[in-house]
């Protein structure tokens, strides 16, 4: 009992610490040298303090409040996202494989959101592409559901033979959108599919950081009715869970955390696998632990590995979805190979 | 509190149809406080419909079922988990929970209750009366068949209703184990309880129950006391294979002739 609540607090304080770093490391490093005084002065100065620590050349301050900091909030927010969408959808299909990149999800949502773009549907409103990318996503994840699960439970083969027949179509889609599109919206399609936080704009940022906070809000409230749907739909319903209805709130607040994860940055895959994965390792698979720890840690994961896309190449930058998926490719696979050979097959 | 041997639960002509195919045919039984009420009969026979019926999983196609006084159909999920337990011949868990905690999922009902406050003492005595105390801090998923089947009975037992439904949960146990649901059974009889338990074993089913319903082909062919229900000639023809009934220190033990 109580060892597994000082886990808890120590993996906690152990992503905060991480997070707190990955954030001043953030707001430092980059094309524009930037010392922690200037950082802090900023940052009293943009919240209206007149202080003696601002910096004094205005190219700082502005790139640390335009390029700086909505990219490292919106790393935050999609992280989070990303990685408590992974944990509810694991929940709900009662299986440690899903993820929305994985089952197709992201590329339904990506979907959605390039066919905005081509039709421009930017014109018809500032939430008109996030909330396509949120329709997308929505029928991608009734569909995966509805056609992987059997009794309650879907089965790994199943789940990924969905997951590459939803990711196909979607793909499908998105090539003949490009094909489709003028030059301008093909380029803004292919960053889609690559995924980047470049150019992260406060009102972006804003919408995004918003819906993260109510779905994982919202996640951590079904916390104890996930737990009871690990021992299946049926007991969980004679144990008074109404499963019908947990199952459309959790589909809804999947789409919802997946879609606020791509509309504005893409498709960033694995952090739903892995995240949820290491937080399971650290605390065991309790959702109301596994729920927020999820969002706080995908929350670390994005800000590190988006450190990490603009300053491993000097000058460059790594497309983000590209690198988290360089290393959740290999970790998928571990995964896989390990429950293949604990349940003897591909069960 | 309910006074023994009076009906809780009561199938009032119940039928039930799954797929086109008639599984349940005009069904009358009544459940009742104090009693263990086995529900025998070969495979395909309807008692894990008619428990799931029971139950209030499935709604029946015709006739109904009632709890107290009212149709069962009309309490909500929560409402029925605490009047009734079931017992489950599943037996997986999607991830690696502890023994523990699978446990303190059957007080889950309980939740922002003023039950709430009896947890504790319902998941000891659970833990206690399972046999599972030594589990408690292994991974569920590394359990065997059998720790498992305990560690669910524990759960049910945690969830503390005056009702409990048991499928066939002997069916994973060894010998020891076996009795010892026997024993829980008839305890929870003992203190009130209403017991519903589905048994292959014709001679386990004889020692658990005050009641056998014997079921054939959806119909229910006989319910009484084991000794007027476990009749040679009625096995016999039910289960299309010559039986002996024999009677050995007041115990009947049904045996197949060979």
């Amino acid at each position: 009992m109580n060892s597994r609540r000082l886990r808890v607090t120590l993996a906690a304080g152990g992503f905060a610490v991480l997070l707190i770093a990955g954030m001043l490391a953030s707001a430092l490093l980059g094309q524009l040298a930037v010392t922690p005084g200037e950082v802090f002065g900023a940052l009293l100065h943009g919240l209206g303090v007149p202080n003696a620590w601002a910096p004094a050349d205005p190219l700082i301050e502005s790139t640390l409040w335009v390029v700086r900091f909505p990219r490292l909030v919106m790393a935050m927010a999609v992280g989070a996202a990303l990685a408590t969408a992974g944990a509810v959808m694991q929940a709900i299909f009662g299986n440690p494989l899903a993820e929305p990149g994985v089952v197709g999800v992201s590329a339904g949502a990506a979907l959605g959101a390039a066919a905005g773009i081509v039709v421009g549907a930017d014109a018809w409103g500032e939430w008109a592409i996030a909330s396509l990318a949120f329709v997308g996503g929505l029928l991608a994840t009734l569909l995966v559901y509805f056609v992987a699960r059997a009794n309650g439970r879907a089965e790994v083969v199943t789940l990924l033979l969905t997951g590459i027949a939803v990711n196909a179509f979607a793909g499908a889609g998105l090539a003949f959108l490009i094909f489709a599109a003028d030059a301008a919206s093909r380029e803004q399609i292919v960053f889609w599919q690559l995924g980047s936080l470049s150019g992260s704009l406060w009102s972006e940022t804003g919408l995004v950081v918003v819906v993260t906070v109510l779905g994982v809000v919202a996640s951590a409230m079904l916390a104890r009715r996930f737990d009871l749907l690990a021992l299946g739909e049926r007991n969980a319903r004679h144990l008074g869970i109404d499963v019908e209805r947990l199952r459309i709130g959790s589909i809804v607040i999947v789409a919802v955390l997946t879609a606020a994860g791509v509309a504005f940055v893409g498709i960033i895959a694995f952090v739903g696998l892995v995240v949820p994965h290491l937080v399971r390792m650290l605390v065991g698979p309790g959702h109301r632990a596994l729920i927020p720890l999820s969002a706080l840690g995908g929350a670390v994961l994005l800000v590190l590995a988006d450190l990490l896309a603009r300053t491993i190449v000097s000058g460059a930058e790594l497309p983000i979805g590209m690198l988290t998926s360089l290393v959740g490719g290999p970790f998928f696979f571990i995964l896989l190979w390990r429950q293949r050979r604990r349940s003897g097959g591909w069960a | 509190m309910t006074i023994n041997g009076t009906g809780v639960l009561f199938a009032e002509a119940v039928g039930l149809t799954l797929d086109g195919r008639v599984v349940l045919d005009d069904v009358t039984l009544d459940v009742r406080a104090g009693e263990v009420l086995s529900l025998v009969g070969p495979n395909g026979a309807g008692k894990s419909s008619l428990l799931s019926v029971l139950s209030g999983e499935r709604t029946a196609s015709s006739g109904r079922v009632r709890l107290g006084e009212r149709d069962i159909a009309s309490y909500s999920a929560v409402q029925l988990a605490r009047r009734r337990a079931v017992l489950t011949q599943e037996n997986a868990l999607s991830f690696p929970f502890r023994v523990s905690e699978v446990v303190e999922m059957g007080r889950s009902p309980w939740a922002r209750t003023p039950d709430f406050e009896r947890d504790e003492g319902a998941i000891i005595s659970a833990v206690a009366r399972a046999d599972v105390s030594k589990l408690l801090d292994r991974r569920f998923t590394e359990l065997s068949g059998g720790e498992r089947a305990r560690v669910s009975l524990a759960r049910v037992l945690a969830q503390d209703t005056p009702i409990v439904f048991l499928d066939e949960p002997t069916a994973a146990l060894d010998l020891r184990h076996q009795e010892d649901v026997l024993r829980i059974a008839r305890g929870l009889a003992a203190a009130g309880r209403a017991v519903v338990i589905v048994l292959h074993d014709l001679s386990l089913a004889a020692a658990a129950a005050d009641r056998v319903a014997l079921l054939r082909a959806g119909r229910l062919e006989a319910v009484g006391a084991p000794a007027e229900v476990m009749r040679a000639e009625l096995l016999s023809d039910i289960y299309e294979l010559p039986v002996d009934v024999v009677e050995l220190d007041g115990r009947v033990l049904v045996v197949p002739k060979r």
